[in-house]
Protein backbone atom coordinates (compact mmCIF):
# COMPACT_ATOMS: atom_id res chain seq x y z
CA UNK A 1 0.00 0.00 0.00
CA UNK A 2 1.00 3.38 -0.91
CA UNK A 3 2.08 6.04 2.17
CA UNK A 4 0.28 9.03 2.62
CA UNK A 5 2.74 11.81 2.71
CA UNK A 6 2.06 12.91 6.42
CA UNK A 7 1.29 16.82 7.04
CA UNK A 8 2.83 17.71 10.46
CA UNK A 9 1.35 21.36 10.41
CA UNK A 10 -1.79 19.55 10.29
CA UNK A 11 -1.69 18.06 13.36
CA UNK A 12 -4.30 19.65 16.17
CA UNK A 13 -4.74 19.96 19.62
CA UNK A 14 -0.63 20.07 20.95
CA UNK A 15 -0.92 19.29 24.88
CA UNK A 16 2.34 19.20 26.40
CA UNK A 17 2.18 16.10 26.92
CA UNK A 18 0.73 14.43 23.84
CA UNK A 19 -2.43 13.21 25.11
CA UNK A 20 -5.89 14.18 23.02
CA UNK A 21 -3.57 15.01 19.87
CA UNK A 22 -5.49 14.36 16.72
CA UNK A 23 -3.70 13.68 13.60
CA UNK A 24 -5.76 14.86 10.40
CA UNK A 25 -4.11 12.88 7.64
CA UNK A 26 -3.31 16.21 4.32
CA UNK A 27 -4.91 14.01 2.05
CA UNK A 28 -8.00 13.15 3.24
CA UNK A 29 -8.52 17.07 3.03
CA UNK A 30 -9.63 18.02 -0.51
CA UNK A 31 -10.22 21.54 -0.44
CA UNK A 32 -10.75 24.75 1.58
CA UNK A 33 -14.19 25.92 2.59
CA UNK A 34 -15.24 29.36 4.25
CA UNK A 35 -17.48 28.83 6.98
CA UNK A 36 -19.12 31.79 8.44
CA UNK A 37 -20.07 32.14 11.96
CA UNK A 38 -21.84 34.96 13.50
CA UNK A 39 -22.53 38.02 13.49
CA UNK A 40 -26.13 36.33 14.57
CA UNK A 41 -24.35 33.38 16.49
CA UNK A 42 -25.39 32.30 19.94
CA UNK A 43 -21.65 31.02 21.00
CA UNK A 44 -20.07 34.88 19.60
CA UNK A 45 -21.31 36.39 22.72
CA UNK A 46 -23.09 38.94 20.60
CA UNK A 47 -22.15 40.27 17.06
CA UNK A 48 -18.63 38.93 16.30
CA UNK A 49 -18.16 37.58 13.00
CA UNK A 50 -15.75 34.67 12.22
CA UNK A 51 -14.76 34.67 8.87
CA UNK A 52 -13.04 30.51 9.37
CA UNK A 53 -11.48 28.91 6.26
CA UNK A 54 -11.93 25.34 7.16
CA UNK A 55 -10.38 22.15 6.21
CA UNK A 56 -12.59 19.44 6.99
CA UNK A 57 -13.48 20.04 10.52
CA UNK A 58 -10.47 21.63 10.97
CA UNK A 59 -10.06 25.19 11.18
CA UNK A 60 -7.19 26.61 8.93
CA UNK A 61 -7.53 30.28 9.84
CA UNK A 62 -10.21 32.36 11.52
CA UNK A 63 -10.34 36.00 11.07
CA UNK A 64 -12.43 37.60 13.33
CA UNK A 65 -14.40 40.80 11.96
CA UNK A 66 -15.94 43.44 14.52
CA UNK A 67 -17.78 46.67 14.79
CA UNK A 68 -21.03 45.24 14.53
CA UNK A 69 -21.95 47.00 18.16
CA UNK A 70 -19.84 50.14 17.01
CA UNK A 71 -21.24 53.44 18.85
CA UNK A 72 -18.76 55.95 18.40
CA UNK A 73 -17.81 56.13 22.15
CA UNK A 74 -14.78 57.77 21.08
CA UNK A 75 -16.56 60.64 18.95
CA UNK A 76 -19.21 60.49 21.49
CA UNK A 77 -16.90 61.46 24.64
CA UNK A 78 -15.08 64.74 22.81
CA UNK A 79 -18.68 66.39 22.67
CA UNK A 80 -19.99 66.08 26.36
CA UNK A 81 -18.57 67.00 29.47
CA UNK A 82 -16.24 64.70 32.06
CA UNK A 83 -19.33 63.95 34.09
CA UNK A 84 -21.85 63.24 30.74
CA UNK A 85 -19.42 60.78 29.89
CA UNK A 86 -19.97 58.17 32.63
CA UNK A 87 -23.13 56.58 31.35
CA UNK A 88 -21.67 55.98 28.13
CA UNK A 89 -18.75 54.18 29.65
CA UNK A 90 -21.72 52.03 31.35
CA UNK A 91 -22.60 51.21 28.05
CA UNK A 92 -19.04 49.69 26.65
CA UNK A 93 -18.95 46.80 28.89
CA UNK A 94 -22.59 46.41 30.08
CA UNK A 95 -22.17 43.84 32.03
CA UNK A 96 -19.43 45.42 34.61
CA UNK A 97 -20.68 48.66 34.28
CA UNK A 98 -19.40 49.63 37.65
CA UNK A 99 -15.88 48.35 36.68
CA UNK A 100 -15.76 50.76 33.85
CA UNK A 101 -17.04 53.62 35.49
CA UNK A 102 -14.54 53.15 38.36
CA UNK A 103 -11.30 52.93 35.71
CA UNK A 104 -12.92 55.70 33.59
CA UNK A 105 -13.16 58.13 37.30
CA UNK A 106 -9.36 56.82 38.24
CA UNK A 107 -8.46 58.30 35.42
CA UNK A 108 -10.39 61.67 35.33
CA UNK A 109 -8.87 61.66 39.34
CA UNK A 110 -5.75 61.45 38.43
CA UNK A 111 -5.24 64.22 36.44
CA UNK A 112 -7.73 66.54 38.42
CA UNK A 113 -5.96 65.55 41.31
CA UNK A 114 -8.34 65.42 43.85
CA UNK A 115 -8.91 63.71 47.49
CA UNK A 116 -11.71 61.28 47.61
CA UNK A 117 -13.76 60.38 51.29
CA UNK A 118 -12.34 57.56 52.49
CA UNK A 119 -16.26 56.05 52.72
CA UNK A 120 -16.73 56.54 49.11
CA UNK A 121 -13.69 54.44 48.29
CA UNK A 122 -14.80 51.51 50.50
CA UNK A 123 -18.66 52.11 48.37
CA UNK A 124 -17.07 52.20 45.43
CA UNK A 125 -14.58 49.29 45.84
CA UNK A 126 -17.48 46.67 47.54
CA UNK A 127 -19.85 47.42 44.37
CA UNK A 128 -17.22 46.97 41.47
CA UNK A 129 -15.98 43.54 43.75
CA UNK A 130 -19.65 42.66 43.28
CA UNK A 131 -20.10 43.84 39.85
CA UNK A 132 -16.97 41.62 39.33
CA UNK A 133 -18.72 38.41 40.78
CA UNK A 134 -21.40 39.35 38.73
CA UNK A 135 -19.86 39.39 35.62
CA UNK A 136 -17.24 36.50 36.23
CA UNK A 137 -21.07 34.28 36.65
CA UNK A 138 -22.04 35.65 33.25
CA UNK A 139 -18.82 34.37 31.87
CA UNK A 140 -19.02 30.81 33.53
CA UNK A 141 -22.81 30.46 32.87
CA UNK A 142 -22.36 31.23 29.08
CA UNK A 143 -19.30 29.63 28.66
CA UNK A 144 -21.16 26.38 30.13
CA UNK A 145 -23.92 26.73 27.63
CA UNK A 146 -21.43 27.07 24.63
CA UNK A 147 -20.20 23.77 25.39
CA UNK A 148 -23.42 22.21 25.91
CA UNK A 149 -24.23 22.00 29.90
CA UNK A 150 -27.45 24.29 30.80
CA UNK A 151 -27.39 23.59 34.24
CA UNK A 152 -24.86 25.93 35.72
CA UNK A 153 -25.78 28.46 33.37
CA UNK A 154 -29.37 28.72 35.03
CA UNK A 155 -27.74 28.63 38.43
CA UNK A 156 -25.42 31.42 37.75
CA UNK A 157 -28.30 33.98 36.25
CA UNK A 158 -29.95 33.14 39.76
CA UNK A 159 -27.36 33.85 41.45
CA UNK A 160 -26.31 36.96 39.71
CA UNK A 161 -30.01 38.28 39.97
CA UNK A 162 -29.32 38.65 43.95
CA UNK A 163 -26.34 41.02 42.99
CA UNK A 164 -28.40 43.27 40.44
CA UNK A 165 -30.72 43.61 43.15
CA UNK A 166 -28.57 44.51 45.76
CA UNK A 167 -26.63 47.10 42.82
CA UNK A 168 -30.27 48.22 41.56
CA UNK A 169 -31.02 49.07 45.42
CA UNK A 170 -28.08 50.99 46.30
CA UNK A 171 -28.18 52.89 42.63
CA UNK A 172 -31.41 52.81 41.06
CA UNK A 173 -30.64 50.94 37.88
CA UNK A 174 -30.40 47.31 37.44
CA UNK A 175 -27.21 47.07 34.75
CA UNK A 176 -26.37 50.86 34.17
CA UNK A 177 -25.46 51.62 36.63
CA UNK A 178 -23.87 55.86 36.86
CA UNK A 179 -23.34 55.07 40.43
CA UNK A 180 -19.44 56.07 41.11
CA UNK A 181 -19.17 59.53 39.80
CA UNK A 182 -16.00 61.69 39.39
CA UNK A 183 -15.06 62.73 43.00
CA UNK A 184 -17.68 60.67 44.52
CA UNK A 185 -20.49 58.31 44.17
CA UNK A 186 -24.63 59.23 43.53
CA UNK A 187 -25.83 57.85 46.63
CA UNK A 188 -24.54 56.94 49.87
CA UNK A 189 -25.85 52.92 50.50
CA UNK A 190 -28.98 52.53 51.58
CA UNK A 191 -29.80 51.90 55.42
CA UNK A 192 -29.20 47.91 55.80
CA UNK A 193 -27.45 47.50 52.73
CA UNK A 194 -24.28 46.06 54.61
CA UNK A 195 -26.03 43.53 56.29
CA UNK A 196 -28.11 42.25 52.74
CA UNK A 197 -24.11 42.01 51.37
CA UNK A 198 -23.35 40.21 54.26
CA UNK A 199 -26.42 37.66 54.23
CA UNK A 200 -25.71 37.45 50.02
CA UNK A 201 -21.77 36.57 51.24
CA UNK A 202 -23.07 33.43 53.41
CA UNK A 203 -25.33 32.43 50.44
CA UNK A 204 -22.76 32.86 47.81
CA UNK A 205 -20.22 31.02 49.10
CA UNK A 206 -21.49 27.10 49.24
CA UNK A 207 -23.07 28.00 45.75
CA UNK A 208 -19.72 28.78 44.35
CA UNK A 209 -18.70 25.68 45.52
CA UNK A 210 -21.37 23.99 44.28
CA UNK A 211 -20.96 25.54 40.67
CA UNK A 212 -17.36 23.96 40.75
CA UNK A 213 -18.43 21.03 41.52
CA UNK A 214 -21.05 21.00 38.90
CA UNK A 215 -18.39 22.32 36.33
CA UNK A 216 -15.21 22.40 37.08
CA UNK A 217 -15.06 18.87 38.54
CA UNK A 218 -17.32 18.08 35.78
CA UNK A 219 -15.00 15.09 33.35
CA UNK A 220 -16.72 16.62 30.27
CA UNK A 221 -16.32 19.95 30.49
CA UNK A 222 -12.64 19.03 31.32
CA UNK A 223 -12.63 17.12 28.05
CA UNK A 224 -13.38 20.12 26.32
CA UNK A 225 -11.90 22.39 27.64
CA UNK A 226 -8.10 20.96 28.91
CA UNK A 227 -5.27 22.00 26.71
CA UNK A 228 -7.38 23.81 24.27
CA UNK A 229 -6.09 27.39 23.02
CA UNK A 230 -2.92 27.09 24.45
CA UNK A 231 -0.99 30.37 25.13
CA UNK A 232 2.39 30.56 26.38
CA UNK A 233 3.25 33.22 28.99
CA UNK A 234 5.52 35.29 27.05
CA UNK A 235 3.24 35.62 23.69
CA UNK A 236 0.45 36.26 26.03
CA UNK A 237 2.49 39.33 27.26
CA UNK A 238 3.02 39.71 23.70
CA UNK A 239 -0.28 39.92 22.80
CA UNK A 240 -1.12 42.64 25.54
CA UNK A 241 -3.60 39.96 27.06
CA UNK A 242 -4.48 41.42 30.72
CA UNK A 243 -6.90 40.28 33.55
CA UNK A 244 -8.08 36.39 33.98
CA UNK A 245 -6.59 35.68 30.44
CA UNK A 246 -2.96 36.86 31.27
CA UNK A 247 -3.68 35.02 34.72
CA UNK A 248 -4.67 31.89 32.95
CA UNK A 249 -1.57 31.56 31.29
CA UNK A 250 0.55 31.68 34.55
CA UNK A 251 1.50 35.62 35.12
CA UNK A 252 1.06 36.73 38.04
CA UNK A 253 0.03 40.04 37.17
CA UNK A 254 -3.35 41.63 38.72
CA UNK A 255 -3.43 45.37 38.23
CA UNK A 256 -5.22 45.61 41.92
CA UNK A 257 -1.98 44.18 43.31
CA UNK A 258 0.88 45.70 40.92
CA UNK A 259 -0.12 49.32 39.93
CA UNK A 260 -2.89 49.35 42.74
CA UNK A 261 -5.46 51.93 42.85
CA UNK A 262 -8.23 52.77 46.00
CA UNK A 263 -7.91 50.88 48.80
CA UNK A 264 -6.48 47.65 46.92
CA UNK A 265 -3.10 48.14 49.31
CA UNK A 266 -4.94 48.00 52.37
CA UNK A 267 -7.10 44.71 51.17
CA UNK A 268 -5.28 40.91 51.62
CA UNK A 269 -6.08 38.70 48.91
CA UNK A 270 -4.47 36.24 46.60
CA UNK A 271 -3.81 36.60 42.93
CA UNK A 272 -5.19 34.03 40.91
CA UNK A 273 -2.95 31.58 38.83
CA UNK A 274 -3.75 28.04 37.84
CA UNK A 275 -1.56 26.18 39.58
CA UNK A 276 -0.45 23.31 36.95
CA UNK A 277 -2.61 20.41 38.58
CA UNK A 278 -6.14 20.67 36.96
CA UNK A 279 -5.35 22.02 34.22
CA UNK A 280 -2.88 22.78 31.21
CA UNK A 281 -1.30 26.42 32.60
CA UNK A 282 -2.46 28.23 29.38
CA UNK A 283 -5.31 26.57 28.01
CA UNK A 284 -9.10 27.26 28.35
CA UNK A 285 -9.72 25.22 31.18
CA UNK A 286 -7.14 27.41 33.20
CA UNK A 287 -8.30 30.69 32.25
CA UNK A 288 -12.12 29.57 33.49
CA UNK A 289 -10.61 28.51 36.52
CA UNK A 290 -9.23 31.82 37.39
CA UNK A 291 -12.38 33.46 37.03
CA UNK A 292 -13.67 31.05 39.67
CA UNK A 293 -11.09 31.30 41.98
CA UNK A 294 -11.63 34.98 41.44
CA UNK A 295 -14.92 35.32 42.60
CA UNK A 296 -14.23 33.72 46.35
CA UNK A 297 -11.03 36.30 46.26
CA UNK A 298 -13.84 39.04 45.45
CA UNK A 299 -16.17 37.97 48.35
CA UNK A 300 -13.29 37.86 50.41
CA UNK A 301 -12.24 41.84 49.71
CA UNK A 302 -16.28 42.67 49.68
CA UNK A 303 -16.25 40.85 53.44
CA UNK A 304 -12.88 43.00 54.73
CA UNK A 305 -14.73 46.16 53.19
CA UNK A 306 -17.31 46.10 55.13
CA UNK A 307 -15.31 45.45 58.22
CA UNK A 308 -13.39 48.33 57.77
CA UNK A 309 -15.47 50.70 55.58
CA UNK A 310 -15.74 53.84 58.15
CA UNK A 311 -19.11 54.63 58.92
CA UNK A 312 -21.62 56.98 57.78
CA UNK A 313 -21.19 59.96 59.63
CA UNK A 314 -24.18 62.54 60.29
CA UNK A 315 -24.96 64.06 57.41
CA UNK A 316 -22.40 62.23 55.39
CA UNK A 317 -22.72 62.86 51.49
CA UNK A 318 -20.81 61.51 48.79
CA UNK A 319 -21.31 63.96 46.44
CA UNK A 320 -19.52 66.59 49.05
CA UNK A 321 -16.20 65.96 47.04
CA UNK A 322 -17.08 66.33 43.29
CA UNK A 323 -15.75 69.56 42.20
CA UNK A 324 -18.47 72.28 40.64
CA UNK A 325 -17.09 72.35 37.46
CA UNK A 326 -15.17 69.05 36.66
CA UNK A 327 -12.47 70.99 34.05
CA UNK A 328 -8.93 69.63 34.26
CA UNK A 329 -5.84 71.86 34.31
CA UNK A 330 -3.99 70.83 30.82
CA UNK A 331 -2.01 67.72 30.38
CA UNK A 332 -2.46 64.31 29.81
CA UNK A 333 -2.88 60.95 31.63
CA UNK A 334 -3.71 57.16 30.88
CA UNK A 335 -5.75 55.67 34.04
CA UNK A 336 -6.71 52.06 34.23
CA UNK A 337 -8.48 49.60 36.46
CA UNK A 338 -8.47 46.28 36.82
CA UNK A 339 -11.91 44.65 34.90
CA UNK A 340 -13.37 41.62 35.05
CA UNK A 341 -11.95 41.00 32.15
CA UNK A 342 -8.73 42.74 32.06
CA UNK A 343 -6.94 46.19 31.85
CA UNK A 344 -9.75 48.41 31.27
CA UNK A 345 -7.54 51.96 30.29
CA UNK A 346 -8.51 55.27 29.54
CA UNK A 347 -6.49 58.01 27.57
CA UNK A 348 -7.25 61.23 28.29
CA UNK A 349 -6.05 64.48 26.82
CA UNK A 350 -7.36 67.90 28.24
CA UNK A 351 -6.36 71.32 27.24
CA UNK A 352 -7.23 72.68 30.17
CA UNK A 353 -9.51 75.39 29.13
CA UNK A 354 -12.73 73.32 27.86
CA UNK A 355 -15.13 70.69 30.45
CA UNK A 356 -14.62 68.26 27.51
CA UNK A 357 -12.03 66.04 26.88
CA UNK A 358 -9.82 67.04 23.94
CA UNK A 359 -9.62 62.74 23.30
CA UNK A 360 -11.18 59.98 25.00
CA UNK A 361 -9.49 56.87 23.87
CA UNK A 362 -11.01 54.09 25.52
CA UNK A 363 -8.00 50.49 25.92
CA UNK A 364 -10.24 47.88 25.78
CA UNK A 365 -9.26 44.66 27.36
CA UNK A 366 -11.46 42.41 24.93
CA UNK A 367 -10.46 44.45 22.52
CA UNK A 368 -6.92 43.54 23.06
CA UNK A 369 -7.78 39.99 24.37
CA UNK A 370 -9.73 38.72 21.31
CA UNK A 371 -6.97 39.97 18.66
CA UNK A 372 -4.95 37.26 19.40
CA UNK A 373 -8.13 34.71 18.29
CA UNK A 374 -6.40 34.44 14.94
CA UNK A 375 -3.39 32.58 16.04
CA UNK A 376 -5.05 30.58 18.69
CA UNK A 377 -7.73 29.25 16.25
CA UNK A 378 -5.39 28.21 13.66
CA UNK A 379 -5.39 24.24 13.47
CA UNK A 380 -8.68 23.71 16.13
CA UNK A 381 -11.35 21.99 15.33
CA UNK A 382 -14.46 24.28 14.77
CA UNK A 383 -16.10 22.46 18.22
CA UNK A 384 -13.24 23.60 19.86
CA UNK A 385 -13.48 27.33 18.38
CA UNK A 386 -16.42 27.47 19.91
CA UNK A 387 -14.80 26.57 23.64
CA UNK A 388 -11.88 29.12 22.36
CA UNK A 389 -14.12 32.35 21.87
CA UNK A 390 -15.92 31.32 25.29
CA UNK A 391 -12.77 31.22 27.77
CA UNK A 392 -11.84 34.71 26.37
CA UNK A 393 -15.55 36.15 27.80
CA UNK A 394 -15.88 38.98 24.98
CA UNK A 395 -18.30 41.47 25.67
CA UNK A 396 -18.85 42.97 22.33
CA UNK A 397 -20.30 46.22 23.31
CA UNK A 398 -16.49 47.36 24.57
CA UNK A 399 -14.81 45.28 21.74
CA UNK A 400 -17.01 47.64 19.60
CA UNK A 401 -17.26 50.41 21.69
CA UNK B 1 4.76 88.72 48.75
CA UNK B 2 4.72 86.60 45.26
CA UNK B 3 5.29 83.25 46.18
CA UNK B 4 7.21 81.57 42.61
CA UNK B 5 5.82 77.92 42.19
CA UNK B 6 8.13 75.37 43.37
CA UNK B 7 9.09 72.45 40.62
CA UNK B 8 6.83 69.52 41.69
CA UNK B 9 8.43 66.74 43.29
CA UNK B 10 8.91 63.75 40.83
CA UNK B 11 6.46 60.73 41.27
CA UNK B 12 7.88 57.28 42.14
CA UNK B 13 6.54 56.40 38.33
CA UNK B 14 7.96 59.74 36.89
CA UNK B 15 11.73 58.69 38.76
CA UNK B 16 10.94 55.46 37.28
CA UNK B 17 10.57 56.67 33.71
CA UNK B 18 13.44 58.84 33.83
CA UNK B 19 15.62 55.72 34.82
CA UNK B 20 14.26 54.29 31.61
CA UNK B 21 14.67 57.34 29.58
CA UNK B 22 17.91 58.26 30.29
CA UNK B 23 19.27 54.27 28.79
CA UNK B 24 16.73 55.37 25.77
CA UNK B 25 18.57 58.72 25.10
CA UNK B 26 22.03 57.27 25.78
CA UNK B 27 21.43 55.47 22.28
CA UNK B 28 18.96 57.58 20.32
CA UNK B 29 19.47 61.04 22.04
CA UNK B 30 19.39 62.63 18.89
CA UNK B 31 15.90 60.95 17.79
CA UNK B 32 14.13 61.64 20.91
CA UNK B 33 12.80 64.91 22.63
CA UNK B 34 13.80 65.76 26.32
CA UNK B 35 11.39 63.48 28.70
CA UNK B 36 8.52 65.61 30.08
CA UNK B 37 8.11 63.81 33.65
CA UNK B 38 4.95 65.15 34.66
CA UNK B 39 3.15 63.13 37.77
CA UNK B 40 0.05 61.59 35.05
CA UNK B 41 1.56 60.12 32.51
CA UNK B 42 5.83 60.58 32.05
CA UNK B 43 6.26 60.80 28.04
CA UNK B 44 8.87 61.64 25.11
CA UNK B 45 8.38 62.17 21.51
CA UNK B 46 10.14 60.44 18.70
CA UNK B 47 11.36 63.42 16.78
CA UNK B 48 12.64 61.00 13.93
CA UNK B 49 9.38 59.27 13.31
CA UNK B 50 11.47 57.45 10.89
CA UNK B 51 13.73 55.51 13.54
CA UNK B 52 10.59 54.33 16.03
CA UNK B 53 10.58 50.74 14.95
CA UNK B 54 14.29 50.71 15.71
CA UNK B 55 13.95 52.40 18.73
CA UNK B 56 10.72 50.22 19.61
CA UNK B 57 12.57 46.51 19.24
CA UNK B 58 15.66 49.13 21.80
CA UNK B 59 12.88 49.25 24.26
CA UNK B 60 11.47 45.86 23.94
CA UNK B 61 14.65 43.82 23.94
CA UNK B 62 17.37 45.95 26.13
CA UNK B 63 17.52 44.22 29.58
CA UNK B 64 17.26 47.13 31.16
CA UNK B 65 14.29 48.22 30.23
CA UNK B 66 12.29 45.23 28.69
CA UNK B 67 8.94 47.56 27.84
CA UNK B 68 7.11 44.18 26.73
CA UNK B 69 3.79 45.24 27.42
CA UNK B 70 1.66 47.64 25.44
CA UNK B 71 -0.95 48.89 27.17
CA UNK B 72 -2.42 51.03 24.73
CA UNK B 73 -1.93 53.03 21.26
CA UNK B 74 -3.90 55.98 20.51
CA UNK B 75 -4.20 58.05 17.73
CA UNK B 76 -3.86 61.82 18.19
CA UNK B 77 -5.04 64.45 15.96
CA UNK B 78 -3.35 67.95 16.05
CA UNK B 79 -5.13 70.15 14.27
CA UNK B 80 -3.18 73.21 15.32
CA UNK B 81 -0.01 71.72 14.08
CA UNK B 82 -1.15 70.26 11.33
CA UNK B 83 -0.47 66.68 12.75
CA UNK B 84 -1.61 63.51 13.09
CA UNK B 85 0.43 61.11 15.79
CA UNK B 86 0.50 57.94 17.88
CA UNK B 87 0.91 57.94 22.18
CA UNK B 88 2.08 54.43 23.01
CA UNK B 89 1.55 54.06 26.79
CA UNK B 90 4.92 51.32 27.59
CA UNK B 91 5.11 48.76 30.78
CA UNK B 92 7.97 46.34 31.54
CA UNK B 93 5.35 43.64 32.88
CA UNK B 94 6.31 41.69 36.06
CA UNK B 95 10.25 42.82 34.95
CA UNK B 96 11.26 46.16 35.78
CA UNK B 97 7.35 47.54 36.51
CA UNK B 98 8.42 50.74 35.20
CA UNK B 99 6.19 52.53 32.37
CA UNK B 100 6.82 55.15 29.75
CA UNK B 101 4.22 56.87 27.30
CA UNK B 102 6.22 57.28 23.58
CA UNK B 103 4.53 59.73 21.21
CA UNK B 104 5.18 59.87 17.36
CA UNK B 105 3.82 62.55 15.31
CA UNK B 106 3.82 62.69 11.28
CA UNK B 107 2.71 65.27 8.85
CA UNK B 108 -1.47 65.56 8.25
CA UNK B 109 -1.03 65.68 4.78
CA UNK B 110 1.18 62.34 3.96
CA UNK B 111 0.33 60.53 7.55
CA UNK B 112 2.48 57.30 7.30
CA UNK B 113 4.67 56.35 10.34
CA UNK B 114 6.54 52.81 11.00
CA UNK B 115 4.10 50.06 11.92
CA UNK B 116 5.31 48.24 15.32
CA UNK B 117 2.88 45.35 14.91
CA UNK B 118 5.92 43.07 14.75
CA UNK B 119 7.28 44.16 17.96
CA UNK B 120 4.56 44.09 20.01
CA UNK B 121 1.27 42.19 18.19
CA UNK B 122 -1.21 44.67 20.78
CA UNK B 123 -0.05 47.06 18.05
CA UNK B 124 -1.69 45.08 15.38
CA UNK B 125 -5.28 45.55 16.02
CA UNK B 126 -4.58 49.06 17.48
CA UNK B 127 -2.95 50.65 14.45
CA UNK B 128 -6.10 49.25 12.69
CA UNK B 129 -8.12 51.47 14.59
CA UNK B 130 -5.85 54.50 14.59
CA UNK B 131 -6.13 53.81 10.36
CA UNK B 132 -9.60 53.57 10.86
CA UNK B 133 -10.43 56.87 12.80
CA UNK B 134 -7.67 59.18 11.78
CA UNK B 135 -6.25 57.70 8.52
CA UNK B 136 -2.65 57.53 9.39
CA UNK B 137 -0.81 54.47 7.26
CA UNK B 138 1.48 52.31 9.52
CA UNK B 139 3.54 51.03 6.48
CA UNK B 140 5.09 47.24 6.25
CA UNK B 141 2.03 46.47 8.24
CA UNK B 142 0.59 43.06 8.03
CA UNK B 143 -3.30 43.97 7.33
CA UNK B 144 -4.14 47.21 7.39
CA UNK B 145 -7.42 47.35 6.63
CA UNK B 146 -10.86 49.49 8.86
CA UNK B 147 -11.19 47.72 11.95
CA UNK B 148 -14.73 49.60 13.87
CA UNK B 149 -16.36 51.55 10.91
CA UNK B 150 -17.55 49.25 7.79
CA UNK B 151 -14.61 48.76 4.87
CA UNK B 152 -16.32 51.24 2.26
CA UNK B 153 -16.44 54.09 5.36
CA UNK B 154 -15.94 57.32 3.74
CA UNK B 155 -13.29 60.01 5.82
CA UNK B 156 -11.58 59.47 9.01
CA UNK B 157 -13.97 60.22 12.12
CA UNK B 158 -12.28 61.15 15.00
CA UNK B 159 -10.30 63.74 12.68
CA UNK B 160 -11.39 67.55 14.31
CA UNK B 161 -12.55 68.28 11.12
CA UNK B 162 -14.13 65.46 9.70
CA UNK B 163 -17.60 65.47 7.97
CA UNK B 164 -20.07 63.12 8.24
CA UNK B 165 -20.79 61.58 4.62
CA UNK B 166 -24.47 62.25 3.38
CA UNK B 167 -25.44 58.81 2.34
CA UNK B 168 -23.99 55.02 2.77
CA UNK B 169 -25.63 52.75 0.62
CA UNK B 170 -28.33 55.33 0.08
CA UNK B 171 -28.78 54.97 4.08
CA UNK B 172 -29.23 58.96 5.14
CA UNK B 173 -26.34 59.28 7.42
CA UNK B 174 -26.41 62.03 9.67
CA UNK B 175 -29.70 62.75 11.65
Amino acid sequence: MQELPKAEHRSVRVTPNGKNRVVIEKDLSSEEMILNMGPQHPSTHGVLRLECKTDGEVVVEAEPYLGYLHRCFEKHAEMVDYPGIVPFVDRMDYLAAMNSEFAYCIAVEKLLDIEIPRRVEFLRVIVSELNRIASHLVAIGTYAIDLGAFTPFLFCFRDREHIMSLLEWASGARMLYNYIWIGGASYDFPKGMQKRIDEFITYFRPKALELQRLLTENEIFVKRTRGIGMMPADVAVNYGWSGPMLRGSGVEWDLRRNDPYSIYPELDFKVCVPDGRHSDIGDSLSRHLVRAYEMEESLSIIEQCLDKMPAAEEGFNPRAAIPKRIRPKAGEVYGRAENPRGELGFYIVSDGKSTKPVRCKARSSCFVNLSAMKEMSMGQLIPDLVAIIGSIDIVLGEVDR
Amino acid sequence: MEETPQPRELTAEAKLATVAYEIISEKFGDAISPLDANPTMPFFEVVDAGRWLEIALFMRDNPHLRFTYLACLSGMDYPAEGKLGIVCNLESLGEHNHRIAVKVRCARDNAVLPTVARVWKTAEWHEREAYDMYGIVFANHPDLRRILCPEDWEGWPLRKDYQVQESYHGIQVPY
